[in-house]
């Protein structure tokens, strides 16, 4: 029913939730990254069918949410933060969603056994990716918390040194891509080349998965910072 | 004078009928602006809701509507050029009530933003332009009532905001938000009830002849805060610490604590409310039932009659019992996203401007200055999304309220001149 009461109109839908979704669905997504290197290992061409099918599900899941919170973020909201920012945030987490739909989408273009000699690498790079991811829909998490506070305060800080924490763990999956990418040189030669070339573009998928998590933490240190 | 010796019963009768409709719509639109919040955040069902809504706009109302509503009777139009013909004033009255009553009733019906306030007044000063003369106007009145208009809504926006900063500050910063939160929430309470006794008794009680000096007024306010106080502080007792929640979310303890404390500022906006609003309807009845009891004498002292208080205070308690639980669900949705800690202190912001308006006499819309206080808890950063497209909405509302009432005012005042002489 209508009313001269503006109350009801004056509130915009909660952006900070919607991220917060949005975040969740895309760890979900990247969570089925692992299995899908597994199902490669083992040459389970199944599993490995059902692993691709989950991520492109939950990365359209992802696109839907998306589409939906810039939907409802119009220029006339006033926000705590800037509007920008929020979008730019929103894009960087969508790009690990994209990212994880790359590599499923290769894996079953282009049927890519295992090389030997980055077996024994792939899962622990894998795993060091991902958990880059983790860390950066924990630090997502916080996100009704900073909310609460004004994005200032004891909350603020907490969440910076999570972002630093996220920066360290970066490194650590940059030296693993470095590693993985050593050992591939070095079998180079006794493999077909094509295989190779799309073994190094797929080291670059896995590890763009956690920089741009650590992109996706920089926006939200930024919007922290300038306060 | 025959004029009012004649009809004045159908005149009292008119205005009772026009009266009761304005006040009957300002309790359906404006109930859930007090206690949508509180419903919202769990604090009260929405059948506790009337109930309280009912006891204190009823109370705001009879004990501290007397100023406003003596504005809106005799401060607007000036009626000592009328000596001979007192029915003009009635007329005018009359067609000021039928045209905030008949603008109200389009603007709810779709979806605009009006001010009743603003409805009332706009009509008497068409009224007054038209039919007695651009002199007949309290110009110095109305400029000072246009100006609370827009500095109202600017000083419940700094006091949320203010009270937003202490609240992030004291509690929401600390190391154990939940254990601050019980520790300072009695004292918050406390300001709620400290605050509006003491506008009310130093400034409201006035129609009811009643002054009792700065000291008394000091410590009958204390005392009042120190009973809230203590209510406050035993529901805060109550107040178990989830932690469960709050692993999702910090604070989740911490609204839990707040959310008693809103019934506070929900009986505080109440009674603000009926303070204020209830001189809508209830100041043009006032002026005619003055002018045809002394049978034709625009007596300009003559004291309020509570009975005409309490017709406004049933009628908004009656808009508010019919329709105020529709509106409370239409709004209350979104108004979720004011948590208990913002909705309360966005409340209490509120709550003291509109009673401190209501002691100075100036007619404020109370809606706007709570649109102002939520802005200024949103400018501390403690809203998700705020939609400016609304604030545009109640601004141009703002615009043109006044020349619709004033012009309909005009025009309902020729056809009661042409009807009745």
């Amino acid at each position: 029913m209508k009313t001269t009461n503006p109350l009801g109109k004056l509130f915009g839908k909660n952006p900070f939730s919607s991220l917060q979704r949005h975040m969740r669905v895309v760890l979900a997504c990247v969570e089925e990254v692992p299995a899908l290197f597994q199902a490669l290992i083992d040459h389970d061409k199944e599993r490995l069918s059902l692993q691709q099918r989950m991520i492109f599900e939950r990365e359209q899941e992802a696109d839907a949410l998306r589409r939906d919170l810039r939907r409802h973020l119009p220029r006339t909201l006033f926000l705590p933060v800037d509007r920008r920012d929020l979008l730019d945030l929103l894009g960087m987490q969508d790009r690990i969603a994209d990212t994880a739909q790359d590599m499923a989408g290769l894996v079953i273009e282009r049927y890519m056994a295992v090389p030997p000699s980055i077996e024994p690498h792939l899962m622990p790079f894998v795993e060091q990716c991902v958990g880059t991811c983790r860390s950066m829909a924990s630090i997502i998490e916080h996100l009704d918390e900073l909310l609460e506070t004004g994005f200032s305060g004891p909350e603020a800080d907490e969440v910076l040194t999570m972002i630093g924490a996220l920066y360290d763990a970066e490194d650590v999956a940059d030296e693993g891509g470095i590693k993985i990418a050593r050992a591939l040189f070095a079998e180079e030669d006794t493999l077909d080349p094509v295989t190779v070339v799309f073994w190094y573009q797929m080291f670059q998928l896995i590890g763009n998965l956690a920089d741009h998590a650590e992109a996706a933490g920089e926006r939200l240190e930024l919007m922290l910072a300038s306060r | 004078m025959e004029i009012i010796v004649t009809y004045g019963p159908w005149f009292i009768g008119l205005a009772l009928i026009a009266g009761l409709y304005m006040t009957w719509g300002v309790g359906a639109n404006d109930l859930a602006n007090a206690m949508g919040t509180s419903v919202g955040a769990g604090a009260l069902t929405v059948r506790q809701a009337i109930v309280i809504a009912a006891v204190f706009e009823f109370a705001g109302a009879v004990l501290a509507g007397g100023s406003v509503t003596s504005t809106i009777r005799k401060g607007i139009i000036d009626p000592s050029g009328l000596e001979a013909t007192p029915e003009i004033l009635v007329y005018g009255m009359l067609a000021s009530l039928f045209s905030a009553g008949f603008w109200l009733m389009i603007a709810s019906a779709n979806g605009w933003p009006v001010s009743t306030t603003h409805s009332i007044i706009g009509a008497l000063v068409g009224f007054g332009l038209v039919g007695i003369g651009t002199s007949s106007v309290q110009w110095g009145q109305i400029g000072s009532i246009v100006a609370s208009w827009i500095i109202s809504p600017a000083v419940g926006g700094l006091l949320a905001f203010l009270l937003m900063h202490s609240v992030r500050k004291l509690i929401l910063n600390q190391e154990d938000p939940f254990e601050a939160a019980r520790r300072w929430g009695p004292y918050y309470v406390f300001l709620v009830g400290f605050i509006i006794s003491l506008v009310t008794i130093t400034k409201g009680l006035k129609h009811l002849e009643i002054d009792l000096g700065w000291t008394l007024s000091l410590l009958l306010s204390a005392g009042v805060g120190v009973l809230t106080f203590l209510v406050g502080g035993s529901l805060i007792k109550r107040q178990k610490r989830d932690q469960k929640a709050e692993e999702n979310f910090r604070f989740a303890s911490v609204e839990k604590v707040f959310a008693p404390m809103m019934i506070f500022t929900a009986c505080a906006m109440a009674f603000a409310h009926g303070s204020n609003d209830v001189a809508n309807g209830i100041g043009p009845l006032a002026a005619v039932v003055s002018v045809v009891q002394s049978g034709g004498a625009i007596m300009q002292e003559s004291a309020l009659p509570i009975w005409v208080l309490m017709v406004g205070g049933l009628g908004i308690v009656a808009g508010l019992v019919t329709m105020g639980y529709r509106v409370m669900r239409t709004i209350g949705k979104r108004i979720t996203e004011l948590t208990p800690t913002r909705g309360f202190c966005a409340e209490l912001a509120a709550a003291s401007t509109v009673v401190l308006a209501s002691g100075t006499g100036l007619p404020v819309s109370t809606t706007h200055i709570l649109v102002g206080a939520v802005m200024g808890v949103g400018l501390s950063r403690g809203v998700g999304a705020l939609d400016m497209k609304m604030i545009g909405k109640i601004v141009t509302s703002w615009i043109i309220t006044l020349p619709i009432a004033g012009a309909v005012a005009a025009l309902v005042f020729f056809i009661l001149r042409a009807l009745f002489g």
